[in-house]
């Protein structure tokens, strides 16, 4: 049979539509296009995408499913390794991971399989199905302390072995960055994230929001006081990062967690309506080539008012960070890219507000510590770019509150929790994972994390 | 959700309720602070705890309502969302002959702090501005713990007329002062961190810019202390006055100023 390398494309919102509005820009795969793209897959003997996927999904067997329609099927076999494909369909970065060691890669097809791993998870959301799990209650207590991707899957895997589980978070909403970080129309709130939320609380997870752990209640208090056996720590790594260049405290100058967090936790996009306000004017500048970036950039378009959001980044775009599918929809919905560019000041108006970005232009150099080519500023290539608010998204840093307030509790000189390879502490029954430990990374690992800890905490409590 | 066990009217448009949150009330000390979300769909805000009853399991906040967010909160029958406390606690110790500055709903802040300074063995003055007598807050708890209590009011209509500044000046000229605390308006502790600077009096402030989580998470409290950017959420909420870039602190104060009035206007 020969090769099938016409890869179906996901059905989308049309850009000059899209840039208006906050709903899903993805629409998903129907169903003929979903059989119709797991029939291009080949069943390899050694399936060489299950070795790009970080928590080694059985890819071919659910895609197997796929093509045979049992989907209840294919949702067992991604379950057994991740929890949320719903989510993890939407926002893994799958041309690095699993669509690039797909065989099919190295004739420029890949198999889709991030919208495969989205059309099951979206049909397990529709159908309810995570309840097929509701075991009794062992008796014994592990809290987990975060709601974020880490921590739903944390708890969801000990609850599946009968441990009663607390989550606390500190914001008002459950969820993290998939609430407060990412948008709306790249992962729906209240159709996706709250539909997984309620599957766990169905299941008998217990969530408290409004506890920031370190300070309502200190870990020794969990582990003392309150009972628990045994505590997940996944607290993100929620600590904006500035450059430190002038200008950087001029108003309107958002770090990347404030400009979302007003966006999409406090619903500051629905303008008047919201009580948390934001200002974006005429003309935004985004700093950074991450996903956060592009969200930044993206949900700044969006907004009623704005003409033009340039996306400023030092390197080429070959070595941005975010996901391929992010940088086309934004390249499609206007979105100016400033390639080899780096801001060195802020100029402010009177009143105090940011009126104009000083930039320079960069050239590659030689590679650095990250096997990146080194970004070099150009001589004399000092330009302005007239902005009415700045984003700044160039990554976070280790949140210190769980560290300053957990006597005992090891850290590495960033900040980051120390664990070993389970996910262990320095403190007995204390466990960590997700961006607390790994610093800045993706939702796939720390939910990857979370599965682990989960299965140590286990081994060791069934002891 | 948390239930607001009393609300009293101290002074025109100034707030104090009584909330029920026993983890709260267990765990705060003089100078943390909470995060309030009066009503779903409401801003969260920065409020200073003023007093905590452990065995009651409440806590007290007192605000003046200015924007639609303390609106909501001024006609809450309860609170949707709650979280502390947070921010670091005030460094207290036996610093001699303190001297707290407290101005308008400053003095809220300004209060826990001023009973812990005096219980660590601290010889106290307390200088309390409001824009007239009615607007003066909290002076019959403030009374019983001061040594010298010195009120000044805008009109005259207590105390002496005038600023706060003009009641410490003469203090600092007696050389009678170790330590001053101030809490109140910008202005106000801009005056008194330059007049102390001059006489190389420690002067601690605690600082209110705007907030959303209080955890660190988003900056927009970043203040510059001394040239340096801190977080008032998870460095602070107090600095050394000397150091703190107060214009910098009033303009990022000033950032939504449209908007809330707009807000406000739509609200009400």
């Amino acid at each position: 049979m020969p090769l099938n390398l016409n890869r179906v494309s996901m059905p989308e919102q049309e850009s000059q539509e899209r840039r208006h509005n906050f709903k899903e820009v993805n629409l998903g795969l129907t169903p003929e296009l979903a059989r119709a793209e797991a029939g291009r897959c080949l069943f390899c003997k050694k399936p060489t995408c299950i070795d790009g996927c970080p928590v080694r999904i059985n890819i071919p067997a659910f895609i197997q499913a796929v093509l045979d329609n049992d989907l209840n099927e294919a949702v067992r076999r991604i379950r057994v390794d991740n929890s949320l494909p719903g989510i993890c369909g939407r926002v893994c970065p799958q041309e690095t991971q699993c669509e690039q060691t797909c065989v099919l890669n190295k004739k420029g097809a890949p198999i889709a399989i991030g919208a495969l791993e989205r059309y099951v998870g979206d049909y397990a959301i529709r159908e309810c199905l995570a309840t097929e799990c509701v075991v009794a209650e062992n008796g014994i207590k592990v809290a987990v302390v975060g709601s974020g991707p880490s921590g739903l899957t944390c708890a969801g895997e000990l609850r599946k072995q009968g441990y009663s589980v607390t989550v606390f978070e500190a914001l008002h909403e459950l969820g993290g960055v998939l609430v407060y970080g990412i948008p709306e129309f790249r992962l729906p709130k209240e159709a996706v994230v709250q539909v997984e939320i309620d599957t766990l609380k169905t299941m008998g997870v217990e969530f408290k929001t409004n506890y920031l752990i370190g300070k309502t209640l200190l870990l020794s208090d969990l582990m003392e006081a309150e009972g628990f056996a045994a505590v997940y720590v996944a607290t993100g790594s929620g600590y904006p990062q500035f450059m430190q260049i002038p200008g950087e405290d001029l108003n309107y100058v958002y770090s990347a967690n404030e400009f979302l967090t007003r966006m999409n936790l406090m619903q500051a996009y629905k303008g008047d309506a919201a009580a948390t306000p934001i200002f974006v004017g005429k003309s935004v500048a985004v700093i950074g080539g991450g996903n956060t970036a592009m969200d930044a950039a993206r949900c700044a378009l969006r907004m009623p008012g704005v003409e033009k959001v340039s996306l400023i980044y030092r390197r080429s775009e070959k070595e941005m960070p975010a996901r391929t599918e992010e940088v086309k929809h934004a390249k499609e919905e206007g979105i100016n890219f400033q390639f080899l560019t780096a801001p060195t000041e802020y100029l402010g108006t009177p009143e105090g507000a940011v009126r104009a970005a000083r930039c320079v232009r960069m050239e590659l150099g030689e590679p650095d510590a990250s096997g990146r080519r080194r970004p070099v500023v150009i001589p004399d290539s000092e330009y302005e770019i007239q902005v009415d608010a700045v984003v700044v998204a160039i990554g976070t840093q280790a949140n210190p509150i769980i560290a300053q307030t957990t006597p005992g509790l090891e850290i590495n000189k960033w900040g980051y929790i120390v664990t070993d390879e389970d996910g262990l502490t320095s403190i007995k029954n204390i466990y960590a994972g997700g961006d607390i430990v790994s610093g800045a990374a993706t939702v796939i690992l720390a939910m990857g994390a979370g599965r682990n800890a989960a299965q140590k905490i286990h081994e060791v409590l069934a002891r | 959700m948390y239930e607001i066990i009393s609300k009293r009217l101290i002074a025109p448009a100034v707030w104090r309720h009584t909330i029920k949150a026993p983890e709260i009330a267990r765990k705060r000390q003089a100078g943390n602070f909470v995060i309030v979300r009066p009503i779903t769909g409401s801003e969260r805000i920065p409020l200073t705890i003023v007093s905590s009853d452990t065995q009651a399991e409440t806590i007290d906040i007192i605000f003046q309502v200015v924007g639609a967010t303390t609106m909501d909160l001024a006609e809450a029958k309860s609170i949707q969302d709650i979280v502390g406390p947070l921010g670091h606690p005030t460094h207290i110790e036996n610093y001699g002959r303190v001297v707290v500055v407290g101005g308008g709903v400053g003095i809220a802040p300004l209060l826990p702090i001023a009973q812990a300074l005096k219980q660590a063995g601290s010889r106290l003055t307390a200088i309390l501005g409001a824009r007239s007598k009615d607007f003066l807050i909290l002076e019959d708890d403030l009374a019983p713990i001061s040594d010298e209590l010195l009120i000044a009011t805008d009109d005259g209509s207590q105390g002496q007329k005038g600023l706060v500044t003009n009641a410490l000046k003469p203090l600092l000229d007696k050389k009678a002062v170790d330590f001053v605390l101030a809490i109140g308006p910008v202005v106000m502790m801009k005056a008194v961190s330059e007049l102390t600077r001059s006489y190389g009096v420690k002067t601690m402030v605690s600082l209110n810019p705007l907030m959303i989580d209080g955890t660190g998470m988003c900056g927009v409290c970043r203040c510059k202390i001394d040239g340096q950017t801190k977080f008032a959420c998870v460095d602070g909420p107090e600095f050394d006055g000397h150091q703190v870039d107060f214009d910098n602190l009033t303009r990022r104060l000033s950032m939504y100023h449209a908007e809330e009035k707009k807000r406000k206007e739509i609200r009400s």
